[in-house]
């Protein structure tokens, strides 16, 4: 799925990986099959690129309870890793506007050192409660 | 998404779903996704479009504190 310019950007950005990576995929043929075998590909390929990217594929139907520590229900999804569960995850095959953020999200979860100011990460560090913020977005 | 990624791995409190919206069009019409980006925290803050860091920050602590929601939109 990604042509060989593609691949020689996202590996330029991979040189600032700094640790180990590992990306849940989430399929389950029978629900979206073409989605899920697009994510999967995707995400294998983009793998590839990095030696410090592992790619586990989980089948919520079957791997029932994993998918649901996850908070995964639907397909395809994709969870990314680092140090810890950070709680980033997409839902659907992340190409176009989407593809910049998994690159993105696998680099800031291999640092661990997010890209934010330091007045903001006060803030986040007295959050009381849970927050889950979804991002809808489309392919254009 | 990139705002929101870099939350969650700041804190623990925080995570961040991207939704590819054509692909979940049942999930989109349950919270009136009518342009894109629109970002929904708690199920009770949400905007659509991007905002700069300090205001992404201002619509997080809405949704995890007590006050009543600024951003709504119809």
């Amino acid at each position: 799925m990604l042509n060989a310019r593609d691949q020689e950007a996202v590996r330029q950005e991979f040189a600032k990986i700094a640790g180990p990576v590992k990306l849940v995929v989430f399929s389950q043929e029978l629900v979206a099959g073409d989605l899920c075998r697009q994510n999967e590909t995707l995400v294998r390929e983009v793998a590839a690129l990095s030696d410090q990217i592992s790619v586990e594929v989980l089948n919520p139907a079957i791997d029932r309870e994993r998918a649901e520590a996850y908070g995964v229900s639907e397909v395809p999804a994709i969870a990314v890793e680092g140090a810890r569960d950070y709680g980033i995850r997409f839902l659907g095959v992340p190409s176009g506007y989407e593809f910049s953020n998994l690159i993105d999200s696998i680099i800031v979860a291999s640092t661990g050192e997010p890209a934010l100011s330091e007045a903001t990460k006060t803030s986040l560090a007295g959050l009381a409660s849970d927050v889950e913020i979804k991002v809808f977005s489309t392919p254009t | 998404m990139r705002l929101a990624q870099h939350m969650a791995v700041a804190s623990e409190r925080v995570t961040a779903i991207a939704i590819e919206a054509t692909e979940f069009p049942e999930l989109s019409r349950s919270y009136r996704v009518m342009a894109v980006p629109k970002i929904v925290m708690n199920d009770r803050v949400e905007f659509e479009g991007a905002l700069p860091e300090p205001q992404f920050l201002e619509a997080v602590l809405q949704a995890a504190g007590g006050q009543a929601p600024l951003a709504e939109t119809k």
